[in-house]
């Protein structure tokens, strides 16, 4: 099982703690808004990615289980 | 189950409900501040994010503590039912009532705050809104129930508090003046009103003489001595 | 203005459709019931032409929405028609069906002309369709600015009224002229009483849509096509068009300052002999797909086909159908950038990247037009556009860079002009139409 990183762009605010926590899968574009890079999130790095949707104070980024 | 009144239990819900008071304070404020969205190269946002919710969660422990202690020792006619619904005991009702109100509304803070991922993001904001009603009910149960009011170094206490928190208040209103001018006016104005009324308040209640009587100490409790 | 094509001839005799164009759009203006009716015969309600058969037919059919999306209808009914099967906590929940004939695309003139030409046609489809998958209510939304289609509209569901031609209620709702407010889930969320904005919120409207049931939202041209092969069945209607790209389509001609028209094709057609046939006089470069389409060079566009296939070669898509082409006596990168600056006003606001990146590229396109000497905007332009597409809730962001990026290429050429200052025709009058922003959201 791996995981997958999904946002809501519309509840997403631009805050950044996403890709503060989690900068290998996450980078600001110049507005300060979250670009996730593509595909499923590498088993090492599971973990800050799941720290990253924690750190969302909006819950606009979100661990979704890929088959 | 009364526990025969010891020092150690009421030194022990003296000194935790103080340092519940210092932590639930430096929660609020780093709260304020997360909302606030500042950031630098040694304190990224997720500091002030991961610091606000483990101090929260610590808060929490050290106010169980004190709720524990405080029922355990049998001094005053307190139960663990009281802790939560407010009025029941005859112990200054109305001052203890008021700490009551801010574990119903701590409570509800955490509880929603640790199921955030399963419930709206809309029910959990304005639960967590509340937490602006159960901090001053925290410092009013302090001043109103506590054994500590009168002690110089208690009233520090309370005062740096209120001076982290209203500070924290301060940078948030001002960061981004003056868009949404009206919601910052009025919460300035609040700011200032209201410790300024607890002050008037505390000056000619809790601080002045015979604040026990007043407030509601059942008797047999005022008369014994320590 | 709005003229219907010159080669426009009514069916021959009543009920026996010709095999040729035009079939939407053959009557005058506000045609009566009795008309309609003389015309195509009464919409087939029980026997061979209902329920699944209809799903199948138009299956057969091949018919693509003609919204934009280009998504194929049978699909559509067919998973209404599932949604609405599984049972909720409630019970069955009825689906409804929503005709989308907001057009948001300014330079689109074609569902307000379909309205008006052949309103009962398109509340035959909303019928049709109703029956196939069951749905026990219909609402026809019109763009709340076009006050004489709504007048017709009125009066066409007025006559049904009367003559109680409608098996189910259809309501008609006049809804927000915002350039996103046509989305799907932005149209449902008005619909429920929001604002016209689109939603993120999972499930979308086939499974959960107007008072959370499953919602069935086609553009009117679709409905008007699902009404003819409803009757006519879905061999007639491929007699035109080609064996990928079957049936007929609507289009909105821009042909510079001089007029707007509509034009009923077979799709497939070979678009430099459509201009010719249209009349177009303009010799400029051309638009395909509205303020959501591609730029392609002139000489690019003869021997093109309006098929798929083709126009994916350029990465363009016919979308709603619209096509303009620029005289040669303008600035095309104006038209651009005032093209560009009003659709970065029409963002919801909603998606950060999209909110603040639109205003930020069109910003850079008119810097292009001043000149742009030491290259910046050029440079931002290229961070910028990749950085953007993709990243909104809808397709706003996507087709405005599709918009930007193709004009880059295309107009190459011109913007060394710029450069250096040498182009003639900036402030010239404006061809490309950018309506006032169109009110609220509510």
């Amino acid at each position: 099982m791996t995981i997958r990183l999904v946002l809501d762009p519309i509840a997403c605010d631009g805050h950044g703690l996403c890709a503060e926590v989690f900068p290998e899968g996450i980078t600001l574009d110049d507005w300060g808004y979250p670009i996730l890079r593509e595909g499923d999130v590498p088993r090492q790095l599971e973990q800050h990615a799941r720290r990253a949707a924690s750190a969302c104070p909006v819950l606009a980024l979100r661990v979704r289980r890929v088959r | 189950m009364i526990l025969a009144s010891t020092q150690t239990m009421w030194f022990l819900t003296r000194s935790s409900g103080l340092v519940a008071m210092i932590l639930l304070s430096a929660s609020v404020a780093l709260g304020v501040v997360t909302s606030v969205g500042w950031s630098n190269v040694r304190w990224p946002r997720f500091v002030t994010l991961g610091l606000h919710r483990n101090i929260s969660l610590v808060a929490v422990v050290i106010l169980a503590l004190h709720i524990a202690t405080t029922v355990l020792d049998g001094f005053a006619p307190i139960g663990w039912l009281d802790a939560v619904v407010p009025l029941r005991s005859p112990y200054r009702p109305i001052w203890l009532g008021l700490g009551a109100v801010a574990v119903d509304l701590l409570l509800a803070v955490t509880v929603t705050s640790l199921l955030r991922r399963h419930i709206s993001h809309a029910v959990w904001r304005t639960v967590h809104w509340t937490a602006w009603a159960a901090w001053p009910a925290a410092v009013l149960h302090g001043l109103g129930t506590g054994s500590d009011t009168m002690n110089g170094w208690a009233q520090l206490v309370y005062v740096a508090c209120t001076a982290v928190v209203l500070a924290a208040c301060w940078w948030r209103i001002a960061v981004g003046w003056p868009a949404r001018l009206k919601p910052r006016v009025a919460a300035l104005v609040a700011s200032v009103l209201i410790p300024l009324l607890v002050l008037f308040w505390a000056v000619s209640g809790p601080l002045h003489t015979g604040w026990a009587r007043r407030a509601g100490t059942p008797t047999q409790t005022e008369q014994q001595t320590r | 203005m709005t003229t219907v094509s010159p080669r426009a001839r009514a069916a021959t005799g009543p009920h026996h459709p010709a095999a040729e164009l035009p079939r939407l759009i053959a009557s005058p203006p506000a045609p009566s019931l009795a008309a309609h009716l003389d015309r195509l015969g009464p919409l087939p309600r029980a026997g061979r032409r209902t329920g699944g058969t209809l799903i199948d037919a138009t299956e057969a059919a091949g018919l693509r929405g003609r919204g934009g999306a280009g998504f194929p209808t049978a699909t559509k009914l067919a998973a209404v028609v599932r949604a609405a099967g599984r049972r909720s906590l409630v019970g069955q929940r009825r689906p409804v069906v929503v005709a989308n004939g907001l057009e948001g695309e300014p330079a689109s003139i074609k569902d307000a002309t379909l309205l008006s030409h052949a309103p009962h046609l398109v509340l035959d489809g909303i019928v049709a369709a109703a029956l196939a998958v069951g749905a026990s209510d219909a609402v026809l939304c019109v763009d709340r600015e076009r006050a004489g289609v709504i007048a017709i509209v009125e009066r066409a569901l007025a006559e049904r009224e009367r003559s109680g031609t409608d098996p189910l209620p259809i309501g008609l709702a006049a809804a927000p002229s915002r350039y996103v407010s046509g989305e799907e889930s932005a149209l449902v969320h008005w619909l429920n009483g929001g604002e016209a904005r689109p939603t993120t919120v999972a499930p979308r409207p086939f499974e959960r849509g107007v008072a959370a049931r499953p919602t069935l939202v086609d553009n009117v041209e679709t409905l008007a096509h699902l009404a003819l092969i409803a009757r006519f069945g879905p061999a007639w209607w491929r007699t035109v068009g080609t064996a990928e790209a079957p049936g007929s389509l609507l289009l909105t001609i821009t042909d510079g300052h001089r007029s707007r028209s509509v034009f009923e094709v077979p799709q497939g057609l070979e678009l430099g002999g459509l201009l010719d046939r249209a009349g177009v006089t303009a010799t400029g470069d051309v638009l395909i797909g509205g303020y959501f389409g591609t730029w392609l060079r002139r000489d690019e566009v003869a021997g093109l086909r309006l098929m798929p296939g083709d126009l994916a070669r350029f990465g363009a898509s016919l979308g709603c159908g619209a096509i303009a082409v620029l005289p040669s006596n303008v600035c095309p990168l104006e038209e651009v950038a005032r093209v560009t600056s009003w659709l970065a006003g029409e963002t919801a606001g909603q998606c950060g990247a999209c909110a603040h990146g639109l205003p930020a590229i069109a910003g850079a396109v008119g810097a292009l037009v001043d000149g742009d000497g030491a290259g910046r905007a050029r440079a931002d332009l290229a961070r910028w556009i990749p950085m953007v597409g993709g990243r909104g809730a809808c397709k706003m962001p996507d087709g405005a860079l599709r918009f930007v990026s193709s004009a880059l290429r295309v107009f190459e050429e011109h913007r060394e002009l710029h450069r250096y200052g040498s182009c003639a025709w900036v402030g010239a009058h404006a061809v490309l139409p950018v309506p006032r922003h169109g009110g609220g959201w509510q």
